[in-house]
């Protein structure tokens, strides 16, 4: 249980934990955390060396977000990178899905170090900092801090959901759609640039092929035949970029809409609970006036706590995304700048070459 | 429209500088046939000012639609400072008078590659927009291809003195007349006959073989890319005009954010503007198409005036082949012996031999023969000669005509791939502004 909002890695002053990923080769292979806690100008005394560096699989890290989960149930936790894929479709050994996922495990572990409460999880800890995470024994002997709190499944009914919580609902709906709206979107336009990209490359061809045909007319027409090419290259560029950065980070806050909406579902049941256990209670002290029982007292502490960290994490949530879509949205916006600089330059710089000759023709000529 | 400077004697205007708009360019190219300064282009500048629709009665009786097109012609002396520019001399033509004026000139100047007319239906196009032959966009293009004809035409060294095409210019009524008594209908069919014809010849002028090779494969390669162009344009259409939907999609997600709205609704409009842009880029680069037709049909010409050369050659080495034949059978019925079968030969064996009366006259009649053979080769061997240097004296008119041509049209193309990325640039730059306001 967790009270208050003690201050993240990250803002507290010190020196914040980086991660640096490297991955071996295959995607099953072991990836490599380092953690850098900036010599000893760190206070994180539960670290008892500056550096770490560890190999963890991603079964570690889903091990890491569900002892989370357990633990900190009223918290957001950031989703991983989808667990499951299918092996025809994607190659799990392929240099992009490795650094695909790579960049996703280290922003999901980003996001635990800034979180004020998350980063002071000893799960996180023996994660960052243990050789070998012996998760069979389950580290409950470091567990000091949480008891662990029984999800109750189903079983209890709201009355009332406070409106705040049914706002927070609304969005995550609707902004969930929005979010699959602008995934078809992007794809759409990958397959459109993949499918003008298979024609711009023939008609480059043509111009090589007329080049044969000609004298004066063979450097203009080479000129534009390589400026086609100097575009293609570009467009694949930009069209990689877009699947690799773009729709990777589009599909993460998918599920992160998923976990929040989790979290929320959480906090309506410990509300039913806490709802139910007081009705029951109200009852038995009408017929028999004992008092109040601690457990009813527990659930409502219970639930008030659930709806702060609930608000202090939406709120953190709210202002991550808002950084997160400007950064990916602007990052949108500079590749394609820079694919039509690239293009803007090779033609150019025909003209350039085509005009030389021009006025190099009219010097020999008046000679 | 850029007058020539009447002083200069300089060639070809120099682009100085990426900010030349395409139509610019297009008008030095303009300006490069009327500085070209034939004497007809002296006297008159002509335009292809409007165009028209009509309706009217057919040659069957029916109601039909068509355009018409207004030609302009004014005198070609500068306007002094502050005076108005002389009312032109108008009339209207429509396009089947331009066919009947092409077709009286390749019929009178075999020799000389005729530049052809803007095509009579729409076709490497893309979207299937501008398909119509009514089509406002369509009726345009024709227009500038049918002035450019008619500049072509105006500023060619032979072609421009025609007297024929000056009344086209000028004689709205009997102009048709005037065509019909020239009697070039009836070279029309020969024309048309020796074209079709299948004829081997021995010793075609090895320039012709190689020029009608080049015309050859110069149409197969820019067929193609006119065809591999429309498909570029139909892709990237679709590309630009996906971006559309992000306008849409930001615009409902700004509802329901509150600091994030205003540049997530602002980005979304210039994603509207970007996809509305592709209309205008494509529609410039029609000028381009337009371009490289002119001379994907200028090939056609070529070949028409190659195959000229190989007729001309053919009836030649025929009337040469006749005489040897002739010479031949004189030498034989003079010294008496048959080297070559002939069906007199034959019948004078079976039948006996001929009198010396009937061999001395037939003798003479051969003797006169040959002489008027030898007069034919003579002419003939004057025709292709004469045919083989004003033909190629053009020929490489047009070849010098062609190089800068398409280079033109190549740097105007690259001007227009430049203005399209700037566009890219600047509506990418303005969204990412408002990406960073979010």
């Amino acid at each position: 249980m967790s009270v208050g909002t003690p201050r993240g890695l990250a803002s507290s002053g010190q020196k914040p934990i980086a991660e640096i990923l490297h991955p071996l080769s295959a995607a099953e292979e072991p990836l490599s955390v380092t953690v850098n806690l900036g010599g000893d100008k760190t206070t994180r005394v539960e670290f008892d060396l500056p550096e770490y560096c560890v190999w963890r699989r991603y079964q570690d890290f889903d091990w890491l977000r569900t002892k989370l989960e357990d633990s900190q149930p009223t918290h957001l936790i950031p989703p991983l990178p989808e667990k499951f894929v299918m092996k025809g479709v994607v190659d799990r050994f392929s240099e992009e899905f490795v650094e695909t996922r790579m960049k996703a495990l280290d922003k999901f572990l980003k996001r635990i170090a800034d979180h004020p409460v998350l980063s002071f999880n000893p799960h996180l800890n023996a994660f960052l900092t243990a050789k070998d995470l012996n998760k069979r024994q389950g580290l409950a002997l470091l567990t000091k801090v949480g008891e662990s709190v029984k999800y109750v499944a189903g079983g209890y009914k709201l009355r009332a959901r406070p409106a705040e919580f049914c706002a927070m609902g609304e969005y995550l709906d609707t902004f969930n759609q929005k979010l699959g709206t602008i995934d078809r979107i992007a794809q759409r336009i990958l397959k459109e640039q993949s499918e003008y990209l298979t024609e711009l490359r023939e008609y480059g061809t043509v111009y090589s092929s007329w080049v044969g045909l000609e004298d004066e007319l063979r450097r203009p027409l080479e000129g534009v035949a390589g400026c086609v090419t100097t575009c293609c290259g570009a467009l694949e560029d930009l069209g990689e970029n877009m699947s690799q950065d773009f729709l990777p980070v589009l599909r993460e806050y998918v599920l992160y809409v998923e976990s929040m909406k989790n979290v929320l579902r959480k906090r309506d049941q410990s509300q039913a609970e806490y709802e139910a256990r007081l009705e029951a209670a109200i009852l038995r002290k009408q017929e028999d006036r004992s008092p109040m029982p601690v457990e009813v007292e527990k659930c409502q502490d219970k639930v008030e706590c659930f709806n702060a960290d609930l608000k202090a994490d939406w709120e953190r949530w709210q202002s991550n995304k808002r950084q997160d879509f400007k950064q990916l949205l602007t990052g949108m916006a500079d590749k394609n700048i820079n694919h039509y600089e690239k293009c803007q330059a090779a033609w150019e710089s025909l003209i350039t070459l085509l005009q030389d000759k021009q006025t190099e023709d009219k010097t020999s000529e008046t000679n | 429209m850029m007058m020539a400077d009447s002083g200069s004697n300089e060639e070809v205007a120099v682009i100085v500088n990426t900010d030349i708009t395409s139509t610019e360019s297009e008008n030095n190219l303009i300006n490069t046939m009327v500085e070209r300064g034939t004497a007809l282009l002296r006297k008159m500048e002509i335009n292809v000012a409007e165009a028209e629709k009509r309706t009217g009665k057919n040659t069957v009786n029916m109601q039909e639609t068509y355009t018409v097109y207004l030609i302009e012609i004014r005198p070609a002396e500068t306007v002094p400072e502050g005076g108005t520019p002389a009312t032109p001399d108008t009339l209207w033509r429509r396009y089947s008078e331009f066919e009947l004026l092409r077709t009286y000139l390749l019929v009178t100047y075999p020799y000389i590659i005729i530049p052809p007319l803007p095509e009579k239906r729409a076709e490497f196009v893309w979207h299937k927009l501008a398909a119509d032959n009514l089509d406002p966009d369509f009726v345009e293009r024709r227009r500038v291809g049918l002035e450019n004809f008619l500049l072509r035409v105006a500023s060619h060294p032979v072609l421009s003195n025609d007297k024929i095409f000056f009344l086209f210019l000028t004689e709205e009524k009997g102009w048709r007349e005037a065509v019909l008594e020239t009697g070039f209908q009836d070279k029309v069919d020969s024309r048309l006959k020796s074209l079709s014809a299948m004829f081997r010849v021995k010793n075609p002028d090895k320039r012709f073989t190689a020029l009608k090779h080049y015309s050859d494969e110069l149409n197969t390669v820019i067929s193609q890319l006119l065809r591999v162009r429309v498909k570029v344009a139909d892709r990237l259409y679709g590309v630009y005009k996906v971006h559309g939907n992000y306008g849409r999609v930001f615009s409902e997600w700004s509802a329901i954010e509150k600091e994030m709205g205003d540049g997530l609704q602002s980005a979304g409009h210039h994603m509207d503007t970007y996809a509305a842009s592709i209309d205008d880029i494509l529609e410039e680069e029609e000028h381009y198409a337009d371009q490289l037709k002119e001379y994907l049909f200028y090939t056609d010409a070529v070949r028409s005036v190659c195959r000229k050369h190989e007729l001309i050659q053919y009836e030649l080495e025929i009337v040469a082949q006749d005489l040897v034949h002739k010479k031949q059978q004189k030498e034989e019925l003079a010294t008496g012996t048959v080297r070559i079968f002939s069906l007199k030969g034959m019948t004078s064996k079976l039948f006996g031999q001929e009198s010396q009366e009937q061999r001395e006259s037939r003798l003479a009649a051969l003797e006169q023969s040959i002489q008027e053979g030898e007069e034919t080769l003579k002419e003939k061997n004057t025709e292709c000669h004469e045919f083989v240097q004003t033909a190629w004296e053009d020929i490489e008119r047009f070849k010098e005509q062609k190089d800068k041509d398409l280079r033109e049209a190549l740097i105007s193309y690259a001007i227009m791939q430049i203005s399209m990325c700037k566009k890219g640039i600047q509506v990418w730059s303005n969204a990412k502004e408002c990406f960073n306001k979010m």
